[in-house]
């Protein structure tokens, strides 16, 4: 759906961007409330794992509530009712991401365009009305009282600040593997099938198991960001595994710039501060999402980081 | 046990009815204009909420609404294509149907704020009250009006589409557009009038959807992703299956909720993911 170039400005200026962010995410907690800054590093962290399959890969996934909201409620049984630690928690919610992802994308690969889009809702669907009907998921309710805890068995999460760190270093993690996924072989192979399927497959690749392998690991990631969330927010909530979520993501990736890496950070960012800021208003948060949908789709497909790196490369090549 | 099971039945046929016809405008849609139609959910509330309001603010009854509503609803959504959607040809067909998401939010983000959440009842016309007692159990009148006006609608439209000479420039169109255009067919008025006759097709089963179901903002978006999964499991774009599947699965669906009702709303998708196990392009879909 869009192209990527490589970054403009040398290796550099790269990294001084990268060193910036780094800086303000070790800021963040100071400078915004750490819960929302936790929220948004989640986010950003699903719409990053999103971005490798419907940036990078050129599928769009309409069923990655699933993974994000699986998670959370596998998180929470893990910490909650088996009493084990945060960090084997999120373990089991990237392990049930990663499984169902793996079920889910082997059947929605053999087909692309709006039928993968099609198939994938269809069993984010599923997802959500086993979440409704089983026991202990608590139904509409949501999965309530899932214990912070103490990371590691040292750092206690109780504190908002530990907990935002703890965040942090998460996401980090789970960036660098997209990164990783992103400027490794794999990644390039991925863009090849995005630009053009048949040559990619003339030329040799195993097209079938490059995209699996690219929907699990995104699925296993979004998972570890629901999980994440579920373990600061201390509580999964049903609506996450709704289609709206699905929707959301496609937002913040859309919004902040598809096939960019940033792009879905600053996108998540954007949508976290959209439905704080409208909290109060009822469901004018639903109107204005809709509206900043259809705006995006309309004039600026590119995304935010996409525009701008639009405008920075053509002031480099002097054009 | 009889009875229940056929007032399940019944109740399936009905929702089967509703399936049949939403899924139908969103395959002609789909297949002539490449766009899976998101904002379907919301035309077809559309439907059943503009007859609500037209009965209670206005005292405009049914028969008038179920006339008047689809063809505004149509009309609207001619409007909507002509100004949003025509934009977006030639474009990868996933940014149509981020379009029509994000409509779709839009109208029902607007109507929750102007109306609540909550539901509102449309009372069954006059006309069609009262109900035939059959030897195996009761059938309301409105109920039997309703399945039979929609496999009506989906038989007729069905023929015009196979039959016709406009059916054949549609199938023609969703063929080919270029080529039909160069024959001087004016393809993109085509565009806009099926976008139109969509969604007053889902207007119009949101009118028919009214006295049976509770009128609220949210009905759309609950039954347009199982009209979603019908469409995949009939096979994208194909008009026959997306009626055929329908009807179908509402009746698998009644017949669900009569041996084990928890399962009944998940079945859409097992169907789904069993069909696409063994034909992966569906029932009566051609793998592209």
């Amino acid at each position: 759906m869009s192209r990527t170039e490589a970054a403009p400005g040398g290796p550099r200026r790269v990294l001084f961007a990268y060193g910036l962010l780094v800086a303000l995410g070790l800021g963040a907690p100071f400078l915004v409330y750490p819960v929302f800054a936790m929220n948004v590093l989640c986010l950003a962290l699903f719409a990053s794992a999103f971005n490798l399959i419907l940036g990078y890969a050129g599928l769009l996934s309409f069923g990655h509530a699933a993974f994000f909201g699986g998670a959370a409620y596998a998180a929470g049984l893990v910490t909650r009712d088996l009493g084990l630690s945060p960090e084997l928690g999120l373990l089991a919610g990237v392990a049930f991401a990663a499984l169902l992802g793996a079920g889910t994308g082997a059947l929605a690969i053999r087909r692309t365009g709006i039928a993968f889009a099609m198939i994938t809702l269809g069993f984010a669907q599923l997802v959500h009305f086993l979440a409704v009907e089983m026991g202990w998921t608590g139904g509409e309710d949501g999965f309530q009282r899932i214990p912070r805890g103490r990371a590691l068995g040292v750092l206690d999460l109780q504190h908002n600040l530990a907990a935002y760190y703890f965040t942090y270093v998460v996401f980090l993690l789970g960036f660098a593997t997209l990164h990783r996924a992103i400027h490794s072989p794999f990644g390039r192979v991925l863009r090849a099938i995005r630009e053009n399927e048949p040559r990619a497959l003339s030329l040799g690749y195993d097209v079938a198991r490059h995209k699996l392998l690219a929907f699990v690991l995104s699925a296993a990631l979004s998972g570890l960001a629901g999980a994440l969330r579920a373990i600061v927010n201390q509580f999964a909530a049903l609506p996450d595994l709704g289609w709206h979520t699905s929707g959301a993501v496609i937002l913040m990736t859309l919004l902040g710039g598809l096939g960019t890496e940033m792009g879905p950070s600053v996108g998540a960012l954007l949508v976290a501060a959209l439905e704080t800021g409208l909290a109060g208003f009822g469901s004018w948060v639903t109107v204005v999402t809709g509206a900043v949908f259809v705006a995006c789709v309309l004039t600026f497909r590119r995304g935010l980081v996409g525009e701008v790196r639009t405008v920075v490369l053509r002031s480099f090549h002097g054009g | 046990m009889i009875q229940a099971l056929f007032g399940q039945l019944l109740l399936g046929l009905i929702n089967g009815s509703f399936y049949a016809l939403l899924s139908l405008g969103l395959a002609v849609i789909f297949g002539l204009l490449d766009v899976v139609n998101f904002a379907h959910g919301a035309q077809y509330m559309l439907g059943a909420f503009l007859a609500w309001i037209l009965l209670a603010r206005f005292g405009v009854g049914y028969w008038v609404a179920i006339v008047a509503v689809p063809a505004s609803v149509g009309l609207a959504a001619m409007g909507m294509e002509r100004l949003l959607l025509r934009r977006l040809q030639g474009l990868d067909n996933l940014y149509g149907l981020l379009l029509t998401f994000g409509v779709a939010l839009v109208v029902e983000g607007l109507f929750q704020n102007a109306f609540g959440i909550s539901g509102n009842s449309y009372p069954v016309p006059a006309e069609l009250k009262g109900g035939i007692r059959l030897p195996f159990m009761y059938l309301p009148l409105y109920r039997a009006w309703v399945v039979a006006v929609s496999l009506f609608t989906c038989v007729a439209s069905w023929l015009v589409i196979e039959r016709t000479r406009l059916g054949s420039y549609l199938r023609a169109g969703t063929e080919n557009p270029r080529l039909l255009q160069a024959f001087g067919v004016n393809v993109p008025l085509m565009f806009t009038v099926t976008y139109g006759f969509g969604a007053a097709l889902a207007a119009f089963a949101g009118v028919m959807a009214a006295p049976i179901y509770q009128v609220t903002p949210s009905m759309g978006s609950t039954v347009i992703v199982v009209v979603f999964a019908v469409v995949v499991a009939g096979g994208m774009g194909s008009i026959l299956g997306s009626i055929v599947t329908g009807l179908g699965l509402g009746l698998v669906e009644g017949l669900t909720k009569f041996l084990y009702p928890p399962a009944a709303s998940a079945v859409a998708f097992v169907v789904m993911a069993i069909v696409l196990l063994v034909r992966p392009a569906g029932f009566f879909g051609r793998t592209a």
